[in-house]
């Protein structure tokens, strides 16, 4: 087993609460807000931070934009945009920029109003754009649900998964959902109808997308953001909060290759690199925060990451294991409710480091008791073709 | 107001043209590298194994095996929203490239399975045709 560098932790968090801002703040705003409170929940001030990383959204030259809009003038300035795994991927440069001495507060912003613009995420088909793969399959009409679908129906061919074992994931999900009031909220603002706790029967008979996935396995279209302020270790035991350290950090990606298997994702890359860092093994982790943009996408990256088997996801899924009050059964899953109930305004991985550092903290809605580590995975981009990922380890003193 | 339209390809796109325009006489062309022997694909300027330059057009039978599909039953595309429910698929062809397309000429779309036989049926267009699958 490898020491643990405890070289940075994350020391500020806010998730906005609101997942319809009606067209009344900009994404930009979003950011400010969350920002704010980030820092005032680490104890920080503005003038602590000296390294910005933000997703680019919102057009170019977006590491100007944030420094500018924020009076900032940083050391370190890092816009990677690789979709819903951007996020973890920033906390892994944070890490390493961090430990480097490059920069001491580390600030990362998320806003979008996807939900306000009217954005169909999931099921608008792709964009003709600039890059040659989407000149290849443009013409095929490829939905973002059906682009999942497809890992999903090979998944069913080679190992027998069924729609029940993939339902199990949003059953989990929803429940912890419940007992998150600004996720209620999320699903009152946006109208979902029936709010409460679902069954796997509920799933399973819920409207088809794109076969095999159905409604209640795709996540929602929210607005939203978030922040998270990540320091250097002096920096770091001086805040507000108990750190939550940054143990190990993994990043791949994924594309289609002639005679590939669909069903192996990025993470089946990314995983073992950040689990080795941290000299954790997956069996000792409380907290799986793993990205749902869809049931599959859940399913495949717990087998990737190592909890069980490849193929060997849907029965391990099965009989509520993932809820939060199993902690003997292994890790809880996506505490505040994930993208399938709570928040998806498009990238969420900055949620998945928000809602980890909660647990590590006794600060979740579905507290796991005495939690000490978690994972928090990103994927970004698509699992059936395209994708990124970035897994980070995290845990406290 | 018109029917809508399938979405195509811009035949402008450096990487993809030939293959675009190989489709006018419904040839399904592919690269292979004569150096290192990798089939390439989508097409691109150089090797995606080894980078060399020395790619060379090949030419598909057009028959392959459905690898993996859903059905499309929810799109906001005016043309998909028309046609849903509609089968895309990864085609595996013979010769080895992945594509995405479409499976046809089936009657009833529960009869799209993996491992299902399929060769390409070409739809017209002014410019160029799009290599569609049905049944082999």
């Amino acid at each position: 087993m490898v020491a643990q560098a405890r070289d940075a932790a994350i020391v500020g968090i806010h998730e906005f609460p609101s997942r319809d801002v009606e067209g009344a703040l900009s994404p930009l705003q979003i950011k400010a807000e969350c920002a704010a409170r980030a820092l005032e929940d680490a104890g920080l001030r503005l003038g602590d931070v000296d390294a910005i990383y933000d997703a680019g959204d919102g057009g170019g030259m977006a590491g100007l934009n944030i420094a500018e809009y924020f009076g900032l003038k940083p050391k370190v300035i890092d816009t990677t945009g690789v979709g819903g795994s951007s996020y973890e991927f920033h906390a892994a440069h944070a890490k390493r920029d961090l430990a480097a001495g490059k920069a001491r507060v580390a600030l990362l912003t998320y806003g979008s109003t996807a939900h306000s613009n009217a954005q169909a995420i999931g099921v608008g088909g792709r964009g003709g754009g600039g890059h040659p793969a989407d000149n290849m399959d443009s013409f095929a009409g490829m939905t973002l649900v059906a682009n999942y679908a497809m890992v999903a129906q090979r998944h069913r061919f080679d190992y027998g998964t069924t729609s029940e074992q993939l339902a199990e994931i949003s059953v989990a999900t929803r429940y912890h959902a419940m007992r998150n009031p600004e996720a209620v909220k999320a699903m009152e603002d946006l109208e979902f109808l029936d709010i409460r706790e679902t069954t796997v029967a509920d799933v399973v008979g819920s409207r088809m997308i794109a076969d095999p996935l159905h409604l209640l396995e795709c996540c929602m279209i929210s607005d939203g953001g978030g922040a998270v302020v990540i320091a250097a270790a002096d920096v770091a035991r001086d805040c507000a909060k108990p750190p939550v350290w940054l143990l190990g950090a993994g990043e791949a990606t994924a594309y289609p290759e002639n005679g590939g298997d669909i069903t192996t994702s990025a993470a089946a890359q990314s995983g073992p690199v950040a689990f080795g860092e941290a000299g954790v093994r997956p069996d000792e982790i409380d907290i799986a925060m793993i990205y749902d943009s869809f049931s599959i996408t859940v399913l495949t990256i717990l087998e990737d990451l190592g909890f069980c088997a490849k193929g060997e996801g849907g029965a391990w899924v099965s009989g509520g294991r993932l809820r939060f009050d199993r902690p003997n059964d292994g890790p809880a899953l996506n505490t505040d409710g994930g993208g399938l109930s709570s928040n998806h305004p498009g990238m969420r991985g900055i949620f998945l480091l928000i809602e980890a550092a909660r647990q590590l903290r006794g600060e979740s809605c579905s507290q796991v008791e005495g939690a000490r580590l978690a994972v928090a995975h990103g994927n970004g981009g698509m699992l059936g073709s395209r994708h990124c990922a970035g897994t980070i380890i995290l845990g406290r003193d | 107001m018109a029917d809508p339209t399938r979405p195509l390809p811009n035949l402008r796109d450096l990487d993809t043209q030939a293959f675009w325009l190989a489709t006018k006489e419904k040839r399904l062309i592919y690269q292979q590298c004569a150096d290192c022997g990798a089939v390439v694909f989508y097409p691109r300027r150089r090797c995606s194994s080894c980078l060399s330059a020395n790619l060379e057009w090949k030419e598909s039978a057009g028959e392959g095996t459905v690898y993996t599909y859903s059905i499309v039953r929810q799109s906001y595309h005016p043309f998909f929203r028309s046609m849903a429910p509609y089968a895309v698929a990864w085609i595996d062809l013979d010769e080895g490239p992945r594509l995405v397309s479409n499976v046809v000429g089936i009657d009833d779309h529960s009869s799209v399975r993996i491992g299902m036989r399929v060769k390409v049926r070409w739809e017209e267009h002014e410019a160029l045709c799009v290599p569609l699958f049905e049944p082999a």
